[in-house]
């Protein structure tokens, strides 16, 4: 317990302090609104708009986790299938490559205008093509990676491909497969509040963020950006927690 | 009566970045069922190599190589050896039992069956206690009698293996070749045993194969006789008798004339 507040204590400290000179900053330098609020004033607004903030954040929430799960599985599954068919890793790895270079929430306007834009599908489609990537990349690492003394003792027991592929290299890869997710939880969240900025329907934390800053209101605008920065958090957290339920093994004996 | 393994004019060629290697050449062995043969000769001499011949894990580039009457490839798909290597090579998010069953859910044996039978292998190399355990919480020695569990899982009439205790220490390596002599005494086991310890070859073996590097090729077979396979066995003079002339023959002496015609113990001569 005295280690975990040592810990603790530290982020603590200078978190508070960066916060206080912010405030003081903000306060004695007369800055303008517009260009900072004060962390006083951002949180009486976030007190006020909590409500809604929780609501905009519930909406790109779910957005986050429906393209998180999308974009996972066919990263996955992707990834299993160039693993096993090398034309197909021929022609995805420097497809994925190219997808990864994309700025991907610039697809946001082409998907609206696609899907139309009271439509949820472009956000969420803009988020699984940006969480794609990870995915696939960390897991056909992973599955690449598989010993030789497995490799000759399936070779031994006489088994075919897809039976390496789910008896040593799926599983072999699951600690590659969660890395990828570790990267894509907040990827996800970045993805779906930068999508909402380009239209479409106006309930997630991206639209009310623009919505506030274009009617001047800062401090609002900032409690919702500490709306999306919690919601991050919590994504991440989740893909933390997921990673300890599901693992094989356990994290203590990892060790090598 | 049917050899348990055959090898007739046997050529191994790699080719390599330098050119073609000459791993094996002209291997002729004939090995009897219920025999422990092992192995032996200088890193480079070809032994892993002719091992993974008999278990069609590397293609011989001329000769033949059949097991129990079938080509290698036939047994190899007839499930008609276990192997176990230098490393364990256990999968590690399987428990010890699991793993122990791999090659039966490999070939579809059930579940009840498979693992009513991985624990009865595990009761027998003693790790009856650690079935549900992982791997990684077990030491070195315990994951190679696992390792060998795994092996004898699908009761082959072969058990092949290459350096299996080379990574132990010699207590536990020693602890283990009594434990794996009383195995295939019961199994009826033969067993192909790589290793590089004349000692190791010596105390296990009823036929040691010593064998000259560059290229691969069998110097002399020494057939050892003793009286038992008991820790007594290692002060028997039949024991010390048969490590000089297995240490003769890797030194290239020419001893008794076992296999006086073979190129490599001419070339010895010379």
């Amino acid at each position: 317990m005295s280690t975990r507040a040592q810990l603790l204590l530290p982020p603590v400290v200078v978190g508070v302090a960066l916060l206080v000179a912010w405030q003081v900053v903000v306060v004695a330098g007369r800055v303008a609104t517009f260009v900072l609020p004060s962390p006083l004033a951002i949180a009486a607004a976030f007190g006020t708009v909590a409500p809604d903030v929780a609501r905009a954040a519930a909406a790109t929430g779910l957005t986050a986790a429906i393209g998180l799960l999308a974009g996972s599985l066919a990263g996955i599954v992707a990834a299993v299938l160039a693993a096993r068919l090398r034309l197909l890793d021929e022609v995805l790895t420097p497809l994925s490559a190219a997808a990864n270079a994309m700025p991907i929430v610039a697809l946001a306007p082409v998907f609206n205008a696609l899907f139309g834009s009271t439509s949820p599908v472009p956000r969420r489609l803009v988020v699984a093509v940006a969480v794609f990537f990870p995915l696939f990349v960390n897991t056909a690492r992973g599955l690449r990676r598989v010993s030789p003394v497995h490799a000759e003792l399936m070779r031994s027991l006489a088994v075919g491909g897809w039976a390496v592929t789910r008896h040593v290299r799926l599983p072999g890869a699951v600690p590659f497969v969660f890395t990828g997710l570790r990267l894509a939880s907040s990827l996800a969240v970045i993805a779906a509040v930068v999508a909402e900025y380009f239209g479409g329907r106006q309930d997630g934390l991206g639209s009310r963020i623009t919505s506030a800053a274009s009617a001047t209101a800062y401090p609002r605008a900032w409690a919702y950006v500490l709306g999306a920065v919690l919601l991050g958090l919590a994504s991440y957290l989740a893909a933390l927690l997921a990673e300890r339920l599901l693992s094989p093994t356990t994290p203590s004996r990892r060790t090598r | 009566m049917t050899a348990a393994v055959r090898t007739t004019g046997l050529d191994v060629r790699f080719e390599t970045e330098r050119g073609p290697v000459q791993a094996l050449s002209g291997i002729d062995l004939d090995i009897a069922p219920g025999a422990f043969v092992s192995l032996i000769g200088p890193s480079g001499c070809g032994k892993s190599t002719l091992l993974r011949c008999i278990g069609d894990l590397v293609q011989p580039t001329a000769g033949e190589v059949t097991v129990g009457g079938l080509s290698a490839h036939e047994a190899r798909l007839a499930h008609r050896y276990g192997i176990a290597f230098q490393s364990a090579g256990l999968l590690d998010w399987r428990s010890v039992q699991r793993n122990v069953e791999l090659p039966l859910e490999l070939h579809g044996v059930g579940r009840r069956e498979r693992a009513a039978r991985a624990r009865e292998l595990l009761e027998l190399v003693g790790l009856g206690d650690v079935a549900r355990s992982r791997p990684a919480e077990l030491s070195g020695g315990m994951q190679m009698r696992v390792a060998i569990a795994r092996a004898l899982a699908e009761e082959p009439p072969l058990l092949l293996m290459d350096e299996p205790f080379g990574a132990l220490d010699e207590m536990t390596r020693e602890h283990l070749q009594a434990e794996l002599l009383r195995l295939c005494e019961r199994t009826g086991t033969t067993v192909v045993f790589v290793t590089h310890s004349i000692a190791e070859a010596v105390f296990l073996s009823t036929q040691v194969v010593v064998m000259s590097a560059r290229p691969g090729r069998v110097v002399r077979v020494v057939d050892v006789d003793l009286p038992g396979r008991d820790e007594d066995a290692r002060e028997h003079p039949a024991y010390f008798a048969a490590i000089t002339e297995v240490r003769e023959a890797l030194r290239g002496r020419s001893g008794p004339p076992v296999a006086p015609s073979t190129p490599a113990a001419r070339s010895a001569e010379r």
